[in-house]
């Protein structure tokens, strides 16, 4: 694999044309809801993520209910976005936490992979693995999980919108 | 020696050869192929002549300045004015006219800091001539890079002026049809750029400084893009103050240039205080240094400004007109190239008049990110983001674009390797025609 297609796995590429959660959804009487702005001042990028939390039917950890963003950005940073979407939207915040905690263990890791089990664990998201060759490109994939932080901890803290 | 008719023609194949094998940088490979630099506009590479007066100096003469009467001390006194000397000729002012700050940020700071301290009561009576008083207008232009705009903000939001703005065309330039409505008789500075370092448009400076005197305010030149690419002179063009970077022409980094006029910088008081800038210091009180000592307090740079030296006399060998010709074909080749490739829109002027080689675009449906990636796995170094002028791009209805520069060792072949590289960007990433 040449230099440049570790960075633009055709999965990515795929990801940033043809985009998961793109749109903001409406949280309107939500019990838990949250919303984070996050900007790259490198380039000027720009997100917006809102989600939705349900109370756990069996009293654990809420769930993410539901996610949207908008916003504008490279291939990487939408793509990131895209893949986080499906990864996060039904699990509880919990779950939601790990799988962050090993998208930005994968980016600290200079391109190396995390090993099997927790690749799986972040399903499309492991082909960003050659991003953290790319240390400008880093915080373009981390741009949606910074995000995705803040709106929850958000809902956790506010609650409804 | 900067303006002879025949040197007006570029240098020609073989002296750019020559020229271009003055800087080892230019040998390198990056990522498997040929490096070709394009990002000049960001900052210049060196000639080995630069890194050479630099490290000779370290290995030979070093000692701090204006300070000590040891044989070193001397020696490296005479070359930091010296430096001076051939900087103030290569932009046409006096050696004493010309202040070592480390960039050019730090230059126009100086400035507006120095205004700020003028209207706290600083200075004394000479300097009431900077003193703001609420309700008087700075005036700015949209093609600002932030380090000629932020400054400004600063400043009136300690001293309550009120802040106003050139507006920028469609095509990237000043609009200039209302520079009277902009610039009242309450203007007290006008901060303009030579050369936008987004859209490559030189400046009509002439109405803007009869206009900015005829009120009178000062006028601010931003002339970093300027002096590495045209034959500039700060005195003919009767700007006030001036700003430039020695790393955009071919100096060091961490060496920059204020110009001001001699009766202005004796007026304005300093900014930095401390060793080296004074006369007399009592426990009480001190007096200063005449300029451009007054505002060079501290060890200076000494290194930087010999380095600078090197660059400013390269340039000036090779003719400051005879360089600006060199580019301005460039650029009309890149232009050109540009327009040939469907879906690239070009920030700024599309014809190399008046217009510099820095020449930003936009490649619909590929983020600049991914386009100066792509570029880079060719060894294509552009630059990508708002460089630092985040006004201009959301004017001209973009957030970011892509951006490349040309410089004195440019050639054809790299603007034919850039384009070949950039008409593949978009269907690398599949998108749809
Ligand atoms: C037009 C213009 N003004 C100001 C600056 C600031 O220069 P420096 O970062 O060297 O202070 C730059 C370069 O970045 C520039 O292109």
């Amino acid at each position: 694999m040449s230099h440049l297609e570790q960075l633009y796995q055709q999965v990515i590429l795929d990801h940033a044309r043809e985009r998961h959660g793109e749109g903001l959804i409406e949280v309107d009487g939500a019990a838990m809801a949250g919303e984070s702005f996050q900007v790259n001042p490198t380039c000027g990028d720009e997100v917006t993520l809102r989600l939705r939390l349900a109370p756990s039917p069996d009293g654990g950890a809420p769930v993410l209910e539901d996610l949207g963003w908008e916003g504008v950005g490279c291939s990487i940073s939408r793509a990131s976005l895209s893949i986080l979407t499906d990864l996060v939207v039904g699990k509880d915040v919990r779950e939601v936490d790990g799988l962050a905690e090993d998208f930005r263990a994968l980016m600290g890791n200079r391109g190396v992979s995390l090993g099997d089990e927790r690749e799986d664990r972040l399903e499309d998201g492991a082909a960003l693995v050659g991003v953290a060759k790319f240390p400008a490109r880093i915080k373009c994939a981390l741009l949606g999980w910074m995000a995705l932080r803040d709106a929850t901890a958000k809902a956790l803290v506010i609650g409804p919108s | 020696m900067s303006t002879t008719a025949e040197q007006a023609t570029g240098l020609g194949a073989q002296e750019l050869a020559r020229v271009r094998a003055d800087f080892p940088i230019l040998t390198r490979q990056v990522n498997g192929k040929d490096l070709v630099y394009l990002d000049w506009g960001a900052t210049s590479q060196k000639p080995e002549c630069v890194i050479d007066a630099e490290q000779d100096f370290y290995l030979t003469t070093n000692a701090a300045v204006h300070r000590g009467a040891h044989a070193l001390a001397e020696e490296a006194t005479a070359a930091f004015e010296d430096a001076r000397a051939v900087v103030a000729r290569l932009v046409g002012v006096d050696d004493d006219e010309i202040v070592w700050t480390s960039n050019a940020t730090a230059a126009i700071n100086l400035v507006a800091y120095g205004i700020s301290n003028a209207t706290a009561g600083r200075g004394g009576a000479e300097a009431a001539r900077f003193a703001l008083a609420p309700g008087d207008e700075l005036v700015v232009t949209e093609l600002e890079h932030h380090a000629n705009l932020v400054p400004w903000q600063e400043l009136a939001a300690r001293t309550g002026a009120v802040l106003r703005f050139i507006p920028a065309t469609d095509e990237g330039r000043l609009d200039l049809s209302v520079l009277d409505e902009v610039v009242t008789d309450r203007a007290r500075v006008v901060a303009v750029t030579h050369a936008s370092n987004v859209t490559g448009a030189v400046t009509d400076l002439a109405p803007i400084v009869a206009r900015a005197h005829a009120v009178g305010a000062i006028v601010v030149l931003d002339a970093c893009q300027s002096v590495p690419n045209m034959p500039v002179d700060l005195h003919a063009l009767d700007v006030d103050f001036a700003a430039f970077s020695g790393h955009k022409m071919l100096g060091p980094t961490g060496i920059g240039v204020l110009y001001g006029r001699r009766e202005l910088l004796a007026a304005l008081p300093p900014v930095t205080t401390g060793g080296s800038m004074v006369e007399i210091v009592t426990m009480e009180t001190t007096t200063y240094a005449a300029p451009p000592q007054k505002f060079e307090a501290g060890t200076q740079m000494v290194a930087q400004t010999v380095g600078l030296r090197a660059a400013a006399q390269f340039l000036d060998d090779l003719g400051m007109a005879g360089v600006a010709e060199q580019e301005r074909v460039l650029t009309q080749q890149l232009l050109d190239g540009l327009a040939a490739i469907p879906h690239v829109r070009v920030l700024g002027p599309l014809t190399a008049t008046d217009r510099l080689g820095v020449v930003a675009f936009e490649v619909a449906g590929v983020h600049p990110h991914d386009v100066g990636q792509v570029l880079d796995a060719d060894g294509i170094a552009v630059r990508v983001g708002h460089h630092c002028a985040q006004p201009i791009h959301r004017r001209l209805g973009v957030a970011s674009s892509t951006r490349a520069s040309v410089g004195i060792a440019t050639t054809p072949q790299d603007i034919e390797t850039f384009l070949h590289a950039l008409a593949g960007v978009r269907a690398y990433f599949g998108v749809e025609d």
